[in-house]
């Protein structure tokens, strides 16, 4: 325990600011959009009430980012301390209370704070914060943007207690409220039928990966007679490992765990959600299903390393599981249209890159690509938000092209996220992605996975392929779309981000500077974030001997490979924009199984979900609930009804006979106590 | 209080909650049939405060506070016993409880 008073209270400061700032917006946010609108009536435009839901939406954002400065500070004082303090690798702030402490279970409200959280809450709080600060300039014109902003400050609150708690029940606070937010937003054009529906669709698939984190923390507390995750950590080194094959106490636990991963990280077979979470506002995709929350699967994964490392089996799983993920959605994402589902599965092949490398044992590996995916991928998203934008909501790729000149500067902090994505790079010289990608790859190799590694390199070559054809047909050749000509901006456009009919200006637009200014800083990170070696900074949280991989040739095949990729997709949509109809035409059954999305919703909807509501419907309502039980209820009131029938008789209405009653009663009971008893 | 003068107590007590309860049988008029009832309650009163005196004394006072008790809820009870009283007799000219035998099956 690290007796520190900077290290002990900055956590919880950087917790409870975006909490205050929910808890204000949410209940002022009302009042404050009517003042606004009420002093706009007047003509009034400048004063603190007429701009009361632009100060709001600069409270939400001043909140993440005081967040991202505790969050910094706390870090900074913790590597400050560590070297004095031989043998000490985290500190466990308490707020000297306990949430629940009966029989043998102690849970104190304290959180684990180590280089392993250190990176999450100041991923989280760094580029949350500029997504916030995006934010402000993409839902500029929605009617409800300050109850926008109180479910992002909420959703930081639940993030940061999510990688910051320093017990699994506290973490899973943290991983359910995350799961609410991401509903919530999911679904916050709730008057868009197919926004409600890929809420509710989001939130019920990651119930079932929740059960499975439930039942892994009873089981891992009946195990360990722990919750708390250093002493889990220290209990399980003490123990055996189990071999592989076998499917021991500890494997169990793994495998639960890894299915609540599987429903956070968008894994198969629970990954159908997070496709459908595009219909939520650019910025929560950004946020919530890019950078932060679906990382979180993740974050657990390497957070249990201890846990996974005894149990080869379970690892085994979590790496053939994030191969398998990486190619199918690295596939599907070849034939997307809409320029946020390509985003969306390019984020699920990812994902399984994170987990491929926990399974084979990197996990400071994983977690440094969750690091520096957080910065590209939440730039191409916001990058994407920038095009659809300037296109008043255009999302169908088919409909772009031909954008690098019109709007200059989200292009090329696009093309730095677009490169850093792709891991182009040599030697000691290269973008994010680059590091991390590399040090995936050599790790599968290094442990002796050479077709996971197969794996890996051909979903490196399809990255690089559908990224460079999203890449050329928004930013290429001529523009297909009918925006200039045609009047636009009539109310008709079906647009996901219903935004664009409030704006002033016509045409191809750029953003504005609060939108440029997140991307310009997000293109930096995408540049240089590489070059803080996350996996040695981790090492010491992470307690497990990850591969070592030395392979001096690996970095020219992955060039190869992302070189091939970018030149097919270049030839294909670039030179010759008329082959990639005849190429699908000739593949038609393989472009039908991907256009599906290998039938996983079609799989669902015929079996679970026909099974679930066909067996509520007719056995379960109609059967158990309508004859069974409510026919016992009724029944009992038809009894009732027909004896009293008779009985009712006794009630004669003569006052005097009631007494009469009374009075042979009380005799009668006097006649029992003196004399019978 | 010697054995015989409690024995006579209680006989009279007896005597008295016999009246009331008769009465409250045999009386048809409501203003009677609450009179007995108040003479019921003070029957009581007087059993209880024989017990009291005979097996009580000289701490045990139970008995006598409890007929405070009895006296307490017997005026409340009067307040609204008659209340009631004079509301049924605006609505139906009479005091006969057998005219009040609307509530029945």
């Amino acid at each position: 325990m690290l007796e520190d008073p900077l290290v002990n209270r900055l956590p919880f400061w950087a917790l409870w600011l975006p909490l205050v700032g929910f808890i204000v917006l949410s209940l002022f946010g009302d009042w404050i959009r009517d003042q606004e609108n009420e002093a706009r009536a007047k003509g009034d435009t400048s004063s603190l009430r007429a701009r009361g839901t632009f100060w709001a939406m600069v409270m939400g954002c001043a909140t993440v980012a005081a967040a991202f400065v505790f969050s910094a500070m706390s870090v900074w004082r913790l590597m400050q301390l560590l070297p004095g303090h031989e043998g000490l690798r985290f500190s466990q702030p308490y707020l000297g209370f306990e949430w629940i402490d009966v029989g043998g279970l102690r849970l104190p409200l304290s959180l684990l704070l180590d280089p392993l959280s250190s990176v999450m809450i100041l991923v989280v709080s760094g580029v949350g914060g500029l997504i916030h600060i995006y934010s402000v300039g993409y839902m500029a014109h929605d009617e409800e943007r300050v109850r926008y902003f109180s479910y992002l400050n909420l959703f930081t609150f639940f993030m940061l207690l999510l990688v910051l708690g320093g017990n699994l029940p506290l973490m899973f606070v943290g991983w359910e409220g995350v799961g609410l937010c991401s509903y919530l937003l999911i679904g916050f054009w709730y008057k868009k039928q197919s926004a409600s529906d890929a809420g509710k669709k989001a939130f019920i698939v990651n119930r079932i990966g929740d059960a499975g984190f439930i039942l892994g923390m009873i089981l891992a507390f009946h195990t360990f007679g722990s919750l708390d995750l250093v002493e889990i950590a220290e209990t399980v080194a003490s123990k055996p490992a189990e071999a592989m094959g076998e499917i021991g106490i500890l494997t169990t636990i793994a495998l639960l765990f890894f299915i609540g991963a599987c429903g956070k990280s968008a894994q198969i077979p629970l990954h159908v959600w997070l496709p459908d979470a595009m219909e939520g506002p650019t910025p929560v995709s950004a946020l919530i299903h890019a950078a932060t929350m679906v990382t979180a699967g993740v974050y657990m994964v390497a957070r249990l390393g201890p846990l996974y490392a005894h149990a080869p089996t379970a690892m085994a799983v979590v790496a053939v599981v994030g191969a398998v993920t990486a190619l199918m959605a690295a596939t599907v994402a070849v034939v997307q249209t809409d320029i946020k589902r390509v985003l969306a599965y390019s984020t699920v092949s990812q994902l399984g890159y994170m987990f491929l490398a926990c399974g084979v044992g990197a996990f400071g590996v994983g977690i440094f690509h969750l690091y520096t995916h957080a910065f590209f991928k939440a730039l191409l998203f916001l990058g994407s938000g920038s095009v659809i934008h300037a296109l008043s909501g255009e999302q169908d790729m088919r409909k772009m092209g031909g954008l690098r000149s019109r709007i200059p500067k989200t292009y090329w902090t696009f093309v730095a996220g677009w490169i850093a994505i792709m891991g182009i790079g040599l030697g000691s010289v290269g973008f994010a992605g680059y590091f991390s990608k590399e040090e995936i790859l050599g790790s599968a190799l290094a442990a002796h996975w050479p077709w996971l590694f197969g794996i890996a390199l051909l979903t490196a070559g399809l990255t690089a392929f559908y990224m460079s054809r999203m890449m050329f047909l928004t930013f290429f050749g001529l523009y297909r779309g009918e925006l200039e000509e045609a009047g636009h901006h009539s109310a008709g456009h079906g647009h996901a981000d219903a935004h664009a009919g409030s704006h002033g200006h016509g045409g191809i637009h750029e953003s504005p500077w609060s939108m440029l200014g997140p991307l310009v800083a997000l293109a930096a990170g995408s540049i240089v974030a590489g070059f803080i070696h996350v996996p040695a900074f981790v090492a010491p949280a992470v307690r497990v001997e990850a591969p070592e991989p030395h392979f001096a040739w690996l970095p020219y095949l992955a060039l190869l490979v992302s070189g091939a990729g970018i030149t097919i997709a270049y030839y294909l949509y670039v030179m010759r924009p008329e082959l990639p109809g005849q190429v699908s035409a000739s593949l038609r059954p393989f472009q039908k199984l991907l256009e599906a999305k290998y039938y996983f919703d079609d799989v669902y909807n015929a079996f679970a979900a026909r099974i679930v509501v066909g067996g509520s419907d007719r056995t379960l309502w109609k059967g158990v609930d309508t004859a069974l039980i409510d026919g016992a209820v009724n029944g009992a009131g038809r009894v009732v009804g027909a004896m009293s029938l008779t009985a009712r008789y006794v009630q004669t209405g003569l006052v005097r006979g009631y007494a009469l009653v009374i009075l042979g009663g009380a005799v009668a009971l006097l006649y029992y106590l003196l004399w019978l008893r | 209080m010697t054995e015989a003068a409690v024995q006579h107590a209680l006989l009279l007590s007896a005597l008295l909650f016999a009246v009331g309860a008769l009465g409250v049988f045999i009386r048809r008029n409501l203003i009677t049939i609450f009179m007995c009832v108040e003479l019921m309650l003070n029957a009581v009163n007087l059993a209880f405060i024989a017990f009291s005196r005979s097996l009580g004394m000289p701490d045990g006072l139970d008995g006598q506070v409890l007929v405070f008790f009895v006296m307490t809820v017997a005026a409340a009870e009067a307040a609204v016993g008659l209340a009631i009283v004079i509301a049924l007799h605006r609505h139906k000219d009479t005091l006969d409880v057998d005219a009040f035998s609307l509530l029945k099956w």
